[in-house]
């Protein structure tokens, strides 16, 4: 009834090539940002925000930047913690030795020193594929680790090599980093970077670079052949993905843990992110979303369900528990779904579509 | 200058020196090798017949030796304990066909790879939550496994070798040989490999693939079994384990994801490059390099063979 189509009539191309073509479509995106803006700062609490809205933001982004190398461009990456580690540490870097540089360039400029490591470590795409490849991004996980722990000036010599975050604002005395900023400050900013940086993947996705990905991750040779240059098509996946990684990597020392070390990137963060992907969905945006939502409260929901609900389980058996029954979700998720909540919520769209009537 | 002298002459220099030293640094880093190498072996094993990358390889090994260790402790004999973890890893076989492959067959190489994801974190939790967290000694000599060291006067020192060591490469040079034989010359292993060549097919010729991937994961968890025995007699018995399994990811790949002599001799070299790395260059480098030198190694040798020493030839058609 609600949701349909009917009588909305495109009449001009512009309209045709609308990201959200039907308008039902945009009011619910318009709504969803405006309760993200509006109702969740003046609602949320100090916990609600820092526990669940600023990591499941944080690490969409960093899913969206994975999704744009494996979903998209195919190629199949374990090294996600590491390219993050690059970010926290390139943020860190330049936030001290720039003191009067802005918070915004800060993160976005060691989201680009980010993609320039990501180039050099996505030239072995070149010649191998697949599991192979997984594999070879490891070895830039472990080793950009090994890097930052090893390296004093990483952490500018500082004994414990623990990197804290730096007061910083955006303008005037609304800080967003380090302890004075409040936690819905710290919401906001990270919301409009999650938000613009939506926008600009949902349109490289679907433009010529998007296509140019999907066509190599489909059939390389096919899509050589066809005229796209393997070269430049996945060394750009490489560095626009890393770009996204180490953005979400600078927001997590910067915005949402305030001080980290090297260990906080490591292999775990690499498959969470990676979870993240194939529960929301290869290949989509929205997908990013829904996995690191899920991901993100899964942990939550064991550790206050049981006590909510009157059980009192001691907490290293919770931990176990816990443990088991989120890899029996994974499979069971993979098993009902192997495409992901993505497409359970375009499944739900098309039966809303046809609803009360579905025949 | 000093690093360069680091990396170029010192290492040699101490090598021509100590030459005991550096047969010591060999001999261990082959014995890790070999450890290496089995776990490669249980991914081979795996991928060969089902094209499953068996990320759950690793934590195999410790559930093996934990229940192995768990059960001795609860007051059954060590060769009983034997038996009964041999008829856990064959139920987890059968399980895992059952839950996980079967329902899962047909979709991407992705999805199974993540399917063993979760499998790995619900044999960690489940492991702990049985066993408990803590580690456990291994019960090396109830089971007949030699102790103590060997020492050998070479080049004006000592090489020491441990005969534990040499158990393990006996026990698991006897693996591989029967490995080989069984998918050689019985009817079961011709189904294996018919299967590895093409599902398809071998299912048109009336092989079951149910049967014969319950067979590969039985194999690969006994595997699993011997290499739970030899490290965890060499260390301890604790979930730390999980680690050698990532030490075998850049094994596999040097060797090719479906070769059995690759995974062994890959797993030779990465174990006795990382460790002469590692005594040898370590130092210039600040230490730890082992963390990452066996991936480097191996993306020098993916850069020249990108299927793997010993892999198939990759060959692709449009």
């Amino acid at each position: 009834m609600l949701y349909r189509e009917a009588g909305q009539f495109k009449t001009s191309y512009a309209a045709d090539q609308a990201i959200f073509p039907i308008r039902q479509d945009r009011w619910l995106l318009l709504a969803a940002l405006a309760v993200a803006y509006i109702v969740v700062p003046l609602v949320g609490n100090e916990y609600w925000l820092l526990t669940i809205f600023i990591p499941v933001l944080i690490y969409s982004l960093a899913s969206l930047g994975l999704n744009i190398l494996t979903g998209y461009a195919g190629q199949l990456s374990l090294g996600t913690g590491g390219f993050m580690a690059v970010g926290a540490y390139a943020a860190y870097k330049l936030a001290t030795a720039f003191p009067g540089l802005n918070i915004v360039f800060v993160v976005l400029l060691a989201a680009f020193i980010t993609a320039l490591v990501g180039l050099a470590f996505g030239f072995p795409s070149l010649r191998i594929k697949g599991f192979y490849l997984a594999i070879a991004t490891l070895a830039s996980q472990f080793f950009l680790i090994w890097l930052f722990n090893k390296i004093p000036w990483f952490v500018n010599n500082s004994p414990s090599g623990v990197i804290s975050a730096p007061k910083r604002a955006i303008f005037g005395q609304l800080w967003v980093t380090g302890a004075e900023a409040s936690p819905a400050a710290r919401y906001l900013f990270v919301l409009t970077l999650v938000v613009v940086m939506t926008v600009i993947a949902k349109n490289l996705v679907r433009g010529r670079v998007g296509r140019a990905w999907m066509a190599i991750r489909d059939m390389d040779i096919a899509a050589e052949i066809i005229g796209i240059r393997p070269l430049r098509t996945k060394l750009l996946a490489f560095a626009i993905s890393s770009f996204y990684c180490g953005l979400a990597g600078a927001l997590v020392a910067f915005v949402y843990l305030g001080s980290v070390e090297a260990t906080a990137f490591d292999l775990d963060i690499s498959f969470r992110i990676l979870f993240m992907i194939i529960i929301g969905g290869l290949g989509s945006i929205l997908g990013n979303f829904l996995g690191a939502a899920f991901i993100v409260l899964l942990p939550l929901l064991f550790e206050n369900g049981p006590p909510a609900l009157g059980f009192n389980i001691p907490v290293n058996i919770v931990t176990n528990l816990q443990q088991m029954i989120f890899g029996a979700l994974i499979i069971f998720f993979l098993i009902v779904e192997p495409r992901g909540l993505t497409r359970l919520w375009q499944i739900g769209k098309e039966k809303l579509r046809l609803w009360p009537f579905p025949y | 200058m000093d690093l360069l002298y680091r990396i170029f002459i010192d290492p040699f220099v101490q090598m021509g020196t100590a030459p005991d030293l550096l047969v010591q640094t060999l001999w261990d880093g082959l014995v890790a090798g070999v450890l290496y190498s089995l776990i490669a072996l249980g991914f081979v094993l795996i991928f060969k017949a089902s094209g499953v990358f068996n990320f759950a390889q690793g934590i195999m090994v410790v559930f093996a030796a934990l229940t192995l260790v768990g059960l001795y402790e609860h007051g059954i004999p060590a060769y009983l304990a034997l038996a009964i973890t041999i008829a856990v890893m064959f139920g987890l076989a059968v399980g895992v066909e059952r839950l996980m492959l079967r329902p899962l067959v047909n979709q991407p190489d992705i999805i199974l790879f993540m399917a063993t994801f979760g499998l790995t974190y619900f044999l960690i939790g489940f492991g702990e939550l049985v066993f408990g967290g803590d580690p456990k000694v291994m019960i090396a000599s109830q089971l007949g496994l030699p102790k103590g060291a060997i020492d050998i006067k070479f080049a004006g020192g000592f090489v020491s070798l441990q005969k534990i060591d040499i158990a393990a490469t006996i026990i698991a040079s006897l693996m591989v040989a029967s490995l080989a034989l069984f998918f050689q010359k019985t009817r079961i292993g011709r189904a294996l490999r018919a299967v590895a060549d093409s599902h398809k097919a071998a299912l048109s010729v009336g092989i079951s693939l149910e049967q014969i991937w319950v067979i590969v994961w039985f194999a690969a968890g006994l595997v699993a079994l011997a290499t739970g025995i030899m490290w965890g007699a060499r260390s301890e018995v604790s979930f730390a384990l999980e680690i050698i399994a990532l030490k075998a990811l850049p094994v596999l790949i040097l060797g090719g994801f479906t070769s059995i002599p690759g995974a062994i001799v890959g797993g030779l070299i990465v174990g006795a490059g990382e460790k002469v790395a590692e005594v040898f260059w370590g130092p210039a480098f600040g230490g730890a390099i082992e963390d990452w030198f066996a991936y480097g190694l191996a993306l020098v040798f993916l850069l020249f063979r990108p299927q793997g020493l010993f892999g198939e030839r990759i060959i692709e058609r449009v």
